[in-house]
């Protein structure tokens, strides 16, 4: 029936919308604090994708387990990174900015090809193919769990921003620079947990990533632009921003790959970005700056 | 005397706060105006609207007989109106005659004949020393003075000035006022927006008080400094 | 202006020692090829290719402040049309310069008018220069006309023939310095137009450079296609160079990247930044690929682009105006001249 085909794409499209939100969250948490644009944040994705992967095959840990001591190191990295390499530069021009996070994103990108090899490598869990079925819909059961989970950490973070001392913290950082500094607050910690959590969420996007996609280190680029358009659909720095403009891009993907052809997935995105900056530039749930 | 500049009733408001209300005034060709006003009076909010940054929500803006309100800042430019900025912007990794021929550019025939120009307004504006400096080198009185150099450079009818004298001591504000004497001798029109009183009064041959976005008072420094209300609600908060 | 007296006047300016410097090196450049083997060869002409875009690129980066990164989408639209031209109506590429450069300035009039009208700037500028490189990567990889992903092939003919790009590296060699060298003068004549200062006023503050009488959109539009049109005819010697097109690789992010690097190394926005970096990081990663596949025993791919990232990191933390203003001091030409 033709409109069964609809809703399954539809469901599809939001499932996986919620994952790719969840990785644009942490591009944008951090973009909405440090000021910065983390231009490898795809690379960070493909990472923890080969890192789920191998500890999967070596040890048998199931990828929706092993996202939480992925996201875990990915923290303590992206806390270290913050307070080492970013830190100098959040105060450097942009360009300049791009440029380390570029390098970084290049020799991360060709250090996994240099291990793993240019071959797409995949999880294969052993439910891979299980779905259910609900009336005419069919949905794979991978693709539940991955979008639930990707939900339950971005619940975290919301309520971390929202109800503890820290996150406030945070949150009176991206506000007010002067005035969180004269206050007493420490930026530059506050600054190294930010990027510690923003690097957490591609982590555990990352892994989760695996169980719906074959890794392989050429598709971290793609990941970056993906991460990228959707957090400035949502409005750079907004978080249910990011949420909002991966569902739109998961489903404008589902939809074009599906109803005219696979590789105009990408273009779909693309159309989405181009209509977005030139009527809303500032995003959809963004503050015009 | 013709009226080179001709400001009808602007007004702008933003988010309800009323930043200029039905302002008028006119300047002449050749005179040194003035627009004074205590600290959020409205008195950039006006500049902006005559040097095209900013659209009025009412009323209009004519230049040499032309409507200029909602025209932008290059054309503006163009047709004679040069402008600096309160907060100085020269071209920070350019050198101070790379920055003057940026300006000099627009009217002269070929790159050489700018960098006549600028080495002109340069001496000028006593900067040609410092020619070969990169602007963001020089120090807050030279900024300002090239800041001037660089307007002045795409010769201008009207010069308008926001704040150059506000954060000099008194011996450079009265270098930049015989200088800007020397400039609106050689034919040039200016209209100043201050906050420094002293050096408006010995320069302006009208002023005009802004206070909380409307007009109070215009006329000569010694008619304005005698009028009650600019008494009362500016020079009185401000020299007592 | 004259083109011939503005080139008198560059060579007027210039101290002396530096000029000297020049002509050798210009001098050893020409006569090179006779002790140079076809591998050699080739890395030559990679280099002079990389200074060649690199000048390109730095129109818009450097003079403009324009950050593009997409440039990819140029060098494989001239590419594209060079080939099609040649192996389907048996047009020279001498020729087909003409279109690749129209249209390439047309793809960039379209970006920037997009960018710009919208006042879309920055790193969201830059996101947008690599949209329409992707969009234009699958657009190719699905056009069967051109081969789709299974590439586009320009067969290699038994007689050389210079004028139609057909020859060895020793052909490419000579064609990639006038290149190099063409690229240097026109944007050693730009830099010291009106244009280029208006460039350069904009670059440093726009919101000035508008109130001096800079038309800002108009500038950035002549730096896009300007820039956009000289990477189109580098991208038709490059596809001659390499008999082959394919979508994936010629649009590939990582391309754009591979060709911002020379003059972000060598220094944004100076004449010699491109021609140093390129100078500098190709021969490096040459040889690093080479030195690789010695040890290991096969060719590991990715081996330069590793190092390439390391050494934009080194050098946008220790040196980010990049070599060439240092060297600059090291040779004696004063600050604020090239």
């Amino acid at each position: 029936m033709f409109w069964s085909l609809y809703a399954n794409v539809l469901v599809q499209g939001v499932l996986t919308g919620l994952v790719y939100g969840l990785m644009a969250l942490g591009l944008s948490v951090i973009f909405g604090v440090v000021r910065v644009v983390n231009f490898a944040h795809g690379e960070f994705a493909v990472v923890a994708m080969y890192a789920a992967f191998v500890l999967f095959r070596s040890f048998g840990i199931d990828p929706f387990l092993s996202m939480l001591p992925i996201a875990l190191a990915f923290f303590v990295i992206g806390y270290g990174l913050q307070r080492t390499l970013i830190n100098p530069f959040v105060s450097r021009p942009e360009h300049e900015q791009f440029i380390l996070l570029v390098g970084l994103a290049i020799i991360m990108v060709n250090g996994t090809l240099m291990i793993f090899g240019p071959d797409a490598r995949s999880a294969n869990l052993s439910y891979s193919f299980d779905s259910w079925e609900i009336g005419a819909i069919i949905v794979d059961k991978v693709r539940v769990y991955a979008a639930i989970a990707a939900l339950a950490v971005a619940s975290l973070l919301f309520a971390f921003f929202r109800f503890t001392d820290t996150g406030v913290a945070i949150r009176a950082c991206a506000d007010n620079l002067v005035g969180a500094a004269v206050v007493g607050l420490d930026v530059k910690k506050l600054y190294a947990l930010t990027f510690g959590l923003g690097l957490a969420c591609v982590g555990a996007a990352g892994a989760l990533m695996v169980t719906l996609t074959d890794a392989t280190p050429m598709i971290a680029p793609a990941f970056t632009l993906l991460a990228f358009t959707i957090v400035i659909i949502g409005g750079m720095g907004s978080m249910t921003g990011a949420i909002v403009g991966g569902l739109l891009i998961g489903i404008a993907e589902a939809m074009a790959s599906v109803l005219i052809a696979p590789s105009m997935k990408t273009m779909a995105s693309f159309g989405l970005l181009v209509l977005v900056l030139a009527l809303r530039p500032q995003g959809l749930l963004g503050r015009r700056a | 005397m013709t009226t080179l500049l001709d400001v009808r009733a602007v007004t702008k408001r933003f988010r309800g706060l009323t930043a200029v209300d039905g302002v008028s005034l006119s300047v002449e060709e050749g005179e040194i105006f003035a627009v004074i006003g205590p600290n959020g009076a409205g008195k950039t909010t006006l500049f902006n609207m005559i040097a095209g940054a900013m659209a009025p929500d009412a009323g209009s803006v004519t230049f040499a007989g032309e409507r200029a309100d909602g025209v932008p800042p290059h054309e503006l430019c163009r047709r004679g109106l040069a402008r600096t900025f309160q907060i100085v912007r020269p071209f920070p990794e350019l050198t101070v005659l790379e920055n003057a021929t940026i300006g000099a550019m627009m009217r002269a025939p070929d790159m050489d004949a700018a960098r006549a120009k600028a080495g002109e307004v340069l001496r000028q504006l006593d900067l040609w020393d410092r020619r070969e400096a990169r602007a963001k080198s020089l120090t807050l009185p030279d900024r300002k003075r090239l800041e001037c150099a660089r307007a002045l450079a795409t010769q201008p009818r009207l010069l308008l000035l926001d704040e150059v004298m506000a954060g000099l001591r008194p011996t450079e504000v009265d270098r930049i006022v015989a200088i800007l004497r020397e400039i609106n001798r050689s034919g040039v029109t200016i209209l100043l927006i201050e906050h420094v009183m002293r050096a408006t009064m010995a320069l302006a041959g009208r002023i005009h008080v802004l206070h909380h976005g409307a007009t109070i008072a215009e006329g000569t420094p010694e008619e304005v400094t005698r009028h009650p209300k600019v008494l009362e609600s500016y020079l009185g908060a401000e020299a007592l | 202006m004259n083109p011939f007296a503005s080139l008198a006047r560059l060579a007027d300016e210039a101290p002396r020692r530096a000029l000297v410097l020049l002509g050798v090196l210009v001098a050893v450049l020409l006569s090179a090829p006779v002790l140079l083997d076809r591998y050699l060869l080739s890395v030559f002409f990679l280099i002079f290719w990389f200074a060649t875009v690199g000048q390109a690129w730095n129109i818009m980066m450097g003079f403009c402040g324009q950050l593009s990164l997409g440039h990819a989408l140029y060098v494989g639209l001239g590419g594209y049309i060079g080939a099609l031209l040649w192996v389907k109506f048996g047009i020279s590429p001498a020729i087909a310069i003409v279109p690749a450069m129209l249209v390439a300035m047309a793809f960039g009039a379209v970006i920037g008018w997009l960018g710009f009208r919208f006042g879309i700037e920055g790193v969201y500028f830059a996101l947008l220069t690599i949209a329409f490189a992707e969009v234009a990567r699958i657009g190719f990889d699905n056009w069967s006309f051109v081969g789709g992903a299974a590439g586009f092939f320009i067969p290699v003919s038994a007689t050389a023939s210079p004028v139609n790009l057909r020859g060895g590296p020793m052909l490419f060699y000579y064609v990639g310095l006038a290149m190099m060298i063409l690229a240097f003068f026109v944007c050693a004549a730009l830099r010291r137009s009106k244009l280029g200062h208006a460039w350069l006023a904009v670059r440093e503050d726009a919101e000035a450079a508008r109130a001096l009488g800079i038309d800002v959109f108009r500038a950035k539009m002549a730096a896009v296609v300007l820039s956009a049109a000289m990477t189109a005819v580098a991208g038709v010697v490059y596809a001659f160079y390499q008999n082959n097109l394919f979508p994936s690789q010629t649009f590939d992010i990582a391309r754009s990247i591979e060709m911002i690097l020379a003059p972000i190394i060598g220094g944004l926005g100076t004449l010699f930044g491109p021609i140093l970096g390129a100078f500098i990081l190709t021969p490096l990663g040459q040889t690093l690929i080479a030195l690789v596949e010695k040890i290991a025993g096969r060719a590991i791919p990715g081996v330069n682009l590793v190092f390439y990232g390391a050494a934009l990191m080194v050098i946008i933390w220790y040196a980010p105006n990049g070599v060439w203003p240092w060297l600059k001091k090291k040779l004696g030409i004063p600050e604020g001249r090239e």
